[in-house]
């Protein structure tokens, strides 16, 4: 009951420190390998956003992850980490790709059913880190890490087993999706319906934190779980609730990566938009106003990277490097300035 | 030696927690430093004991300027500072948390030191008992002997009574004024004018960041009342009032709650009645309180209120019979940090419909603000409120039709005008058939307020008093264990 959710307030003077400090620090990294940094800039710049299709590619990579960090804003509020988003994302894939793989109702029906399977396959498998927690006293945590190797293995399992490819078993993937089962696009890649449903997600949970007595409850029980439930708040079914919201948009993440993107079940469906989205909620003290823009910054960096190899010689890592750096500086700022003003606030108290 | 502050100036945003300061010490007197809630006492204190660093002004002693940024300085210095909640890490032993802060201390003499210099005081520790088996008042001890050990001339103790039994009061006092007479400086903090009044030969009287005067004492109560608050000061009693029906009852209770256990207790509070509990911290009180408002489950027996069976429903069935719980930790089981005033009044007041009018409800919070006298805004977070402001807005946001309120320590760290405030709202719910459980550490409280007093010790109840016929003299034997009525 005594769960604590970290202090994370910052100002927007610290963030803007924070993103100068890691620039400057990503800078020497990358003069140190011997590149120039205004040149590895303006390569993420151009490999993320200089044509159509690069635009395409980056908004369909900042679709998944802006759900992923949406749910996640819910389930930070509620003082729970849950890093069993990843396994969420990857049931929500699987659930969307045996809608796929089996039904066959024209292009609208499969769609419809793909999206609600995908939700309920996250939904329930969040639902499960919550019940473990709340129920068998499992830090989610350790259960939500449980939950993604398992989700993983079923991944892989199903790839190379019972959806293996015709003919050859191969980790490559599963065979493609029939075209009806694809999310429709505008030119190669971008999927409207894909972008229209994280724009649902940031305004839904915004909404949801902002307006509402559930989201203020949600708020309460993450900040102080013993207070809220001695106020008269049923925690465990907000602990429940934000694991289900939380699981519920991890597997549309998912859904959207299956019928929108690789349009094929691969073992690393997830392409570690759950933990990106972590950093993304992190940097975003829990405001969903501001995941959409930091998502999207973060996938210009990391789709922008595989140029730099390409280009300078340098590993693409260097897009995570930087996405981590400017986390952890973040967070360090935003710790430093939560202490001086606790500091403060002891001192008063006479 | 002599300990002067002179003209200590400390701002924390708007708040000028000392307004130029001056203090004068001599050695060999005990010293009172005295002033409600908010004065900046502690704040001076935090000074002098290298804690903070004041904006402006010096701290002399013996006639040194001293320059400090840490705690280790000020003990380096010789000035040592005994917390309200002694700085103690429960699962070490008594030995580790001793030489804690030396890592160069041999163990062994440590330890040795440790039994002798407690031995002069009559204190006596187990050094390999787990510090969490100690009472607050025999951590307060070790403390005290670890600060000597360390080299402390001068002992600062802030509000060092809250918590502790009377005879382990009695034992601090006679430590402080063995100290005294050894040549120490002894600085005691508090807003309790009684304990001053016992225990010291000089008082300084602090008022809105400023010293107001230094007194000999004894002196006339009225004079320091005035002194400490700008006026005189009235304390509300309490008129005996005719009981109503039974509002809770337990028949037969049998609970275990990790170290205490309460067998076949059997009581019952009528609407507009008051109980008080008494007893050392950790005798059964709280198990009690938790149990009536059903955070702990009976093994066995019953609770029943208003004829209807609770027993075993949990907590939110007694909230849904008017059966409220307010416990002592106000930022940790009552309020919660983060959150404002207004969002405090929504989460605990009725729901209207999904959505929040956050202008509707601001426009309420404000309301109930004035109404409680709380001083704080709308959008103040519960943690920038002062204690007496938290514990307003706590039982401001007790809706009116409580039934049953169990309470801890109400006005725990309170100075009297909170205090007083906040038994007023108490007594005019109990004339609105309210009843009242409530634990306490001060006697004058329990006798002042309570219909009848339950004294707990050792895990169960020893005694049930009709407070009109008890004075706190027989309360405070009762409470160590002793019957000699």
């Amino acid at each position: 009951m005594t769960h604590r959710r970290p202090v994370l307030h910052f100002r927007a003077g610290s963030r803007l420190i924070a993103v100068a400090l890691a620039l400057g620090f990503t800078s020497l990294l990358v003069a140190v390998a011997g590149a120039s940094p205004i040149e590895t800039f303006r390569l993420l710049w151009d490999g993320s956003l200089g044509t159509g299709d690069k635009f395409a590619n980056t908004v369909m990579t900042w679709v998944p992850l802006v759900l992923a960090s949406a749910g996640l804003v819910i389930t930070f509020s509620a003082g729970l980490w849950n890093i069993g988003v990843e396994g969420q994302i990857v049931m929500g894939a699987i659930a969307a790709s045996w809608v796929a793989r089996e039904v066959d109702l024209g292009t609208a029906g499969i769609i419809t059913l793909a999206i609600l399977a995908g939700l309920a396959g996250g939904l329930l498998w969040g639902l499960l880190a919550g019940a473990l927690r709340v129920y068998g006293r499992v830090n989610e945590i350790f259960g939500g890490l449980g939950l993604d190797f398992v989700a993983t293995g079923l991944v892989v399992y199903l790839v190379i087993g019972p959806w293996k490819r015709a003919g050859i078993a191969s980790t490559s993937g599963t065979d493609p999706f029939p075209r009806e089962a694809w999310l429709p696009t505008i030119g190669n890649k971008l999927a409207p319906i894909a972008v229209i449903l994280a724009v649902l997600a940031v305004v839904g949970v915004y909404a949801l934190m902002r307006g509402t007595y559930f989201g203020l409850r949600l708020k309460a029980v993450g900040a102080n779980a013993t207070s809220a439930f001695i106020i008269g708040i049923r925690t465990h079914r907000y602990l429940l609730a934000a694991m289900a919201i939380g699981g519920a948009l991890a597997g549309v993440a998912g859904t959207v990566q299956v019928i929108g993107f690789q349009h094929k079940l691969v073992p690393a469906i997830s392409g570690g938009y759950g933990f990106l989205g972590i950093l993304v909620v992190l940097l975003a003290a829990y405001r969903a106003a501001f995941i959409a823009p930091i998502a999207f910054f973060f996938v210009m960096i990391s789709v922008g990277s595989s140029q730099l190899s390409l280009r300078l010689g340098l590993d693409s890592s260097i897009g995570g490097v930087i996405q981590g750096t400017l986390v952890l500086v973040a967070v360090l700022v935003g710790g430093w300035q939560a202490q001086r003003a606790r500091h403060g606030a002891v001192a008063v108290e006479d | 030696m002599s300990l002067e502050l002179r003209d200590i100036r400390k701002r924390f945003g708007a708040v000028r927690a000392n307004d130029g300061v001056s203090l004068q010490v001599e050695e060999g007197a005990l010293h009172g430093l005295l002033g409600e809630n908010g004065a900046g006492k502690s704040t001076l204190m935090k000074v002098l004991s290298g804690f903070i660093e004041a904006d402006a002004g010096q701290v002399i002693l013996n006639g040194r300027h001293l320059e400090m940024s840490s705690p280790r300085d000020a003990i380096t210095a010789g000035i040592g500072m005994l917390h309200q909640d002694p700085l103690v890490f429960l699962p070490f032993s008594v030995l580790d948390n001793f030489v804690l802060g030396s890592p160069n201390a041999n163990r062994v003499e440590a330890g040795a030191e440790l039994r002798r210099i407690g031995a002069g005081f009559g204190f006596s520790f187990d050094l390999t008992a787990p510090a969490r088996s100690l009472t607050v008042g025999e951590r307060q001890q070790l403390e005290i002997v670890r600060l000597l050990w360390l080299g402390a001339k001068v002992l600062i103790l802030d509000e060092p009574t809250t918590g502790i039994s009377a005879t382990q009061q009695a034992l601090l006092f006679e430590t402080l004024r063995t100290l005294a007479a050894q040549g120490m400086i002894v600085i005691f903090v508090s807003h309790k004018l009684e304990e001053v009044e016992a225990l010291c030969d000089r008082v300084t009287v602090m008022r809105r960041g400023k010293a107001v005067g230094d007194v000999e004492l004894p002196a006339p109560m009225d004079q320091l009342v005035e002194m400490m608050f700008g006026r005189p000061l009235e304390v509300t009693g309490r008129k005996p009032g005719g009981p109503g029906e039974i509002a809770l009852e337990l028949t037969d209770v049998c609970v275990d709650d990790r170290l205490v256990s309460l067998e076949d207790l059997s009581m019952s509070v009528r609407h507009g009645e008051i109980i008080g509990l008494a007893g050392l911290e950790g005798s059964g009180q709280r198990t009690l309180l938790r149990t009536c408002a059903g955070l702990i489950e009976p093994k066995s027996g019953s609770v029943r209120a208003a004829g209807v069976d609770l027993t075993s429903r949990g907590y939110h069935h007694h909230l849904s019979s008017r059966i409220h719980y307010l416990p002592a930790g106000r930022l940790e089981e009552g309020l919660i940090r983060g959150v404002t005033i207004t969002e405090h009044f929504l989460l605990a007041g009725e729901q209207t419909g999904p959505i929040i009018d956050w202008a509707e409800a601001r426009r309420r919070a404000d309301e109930m603000l004035r109404e409680h006298s709380i001083v704080g805004t709308t959008e103040s977070t519960a943690e920038s409120l002062s204690g007496g402001n938290q514990q307003r807005l706590l039982l401001a946001l007790m809706p009116d039709d409580v039934a049953v309120l169990l309470m801890e320590h109400p006005t725990r760290g309170l100075d009297l005008a909170s205090a007083d405030w906040v038994w007023n709202r108490l007594l005019a719910r109990v004339a609105g058939e309210t009843a009242i459980v409530f634990s306490s550490a001060d006697l004058d409280e329990l006798l002042r307020y309570s219909d009848r007093i339950v004294v707990f010790f050792g895990g169960r109840v020893f005694k049930v008093l009709d407070a009109r016929s008890t004075d706190s003299e027989r309360l405070a034997h009762l409470i160590g264990g002793r019957d000699v009525a």
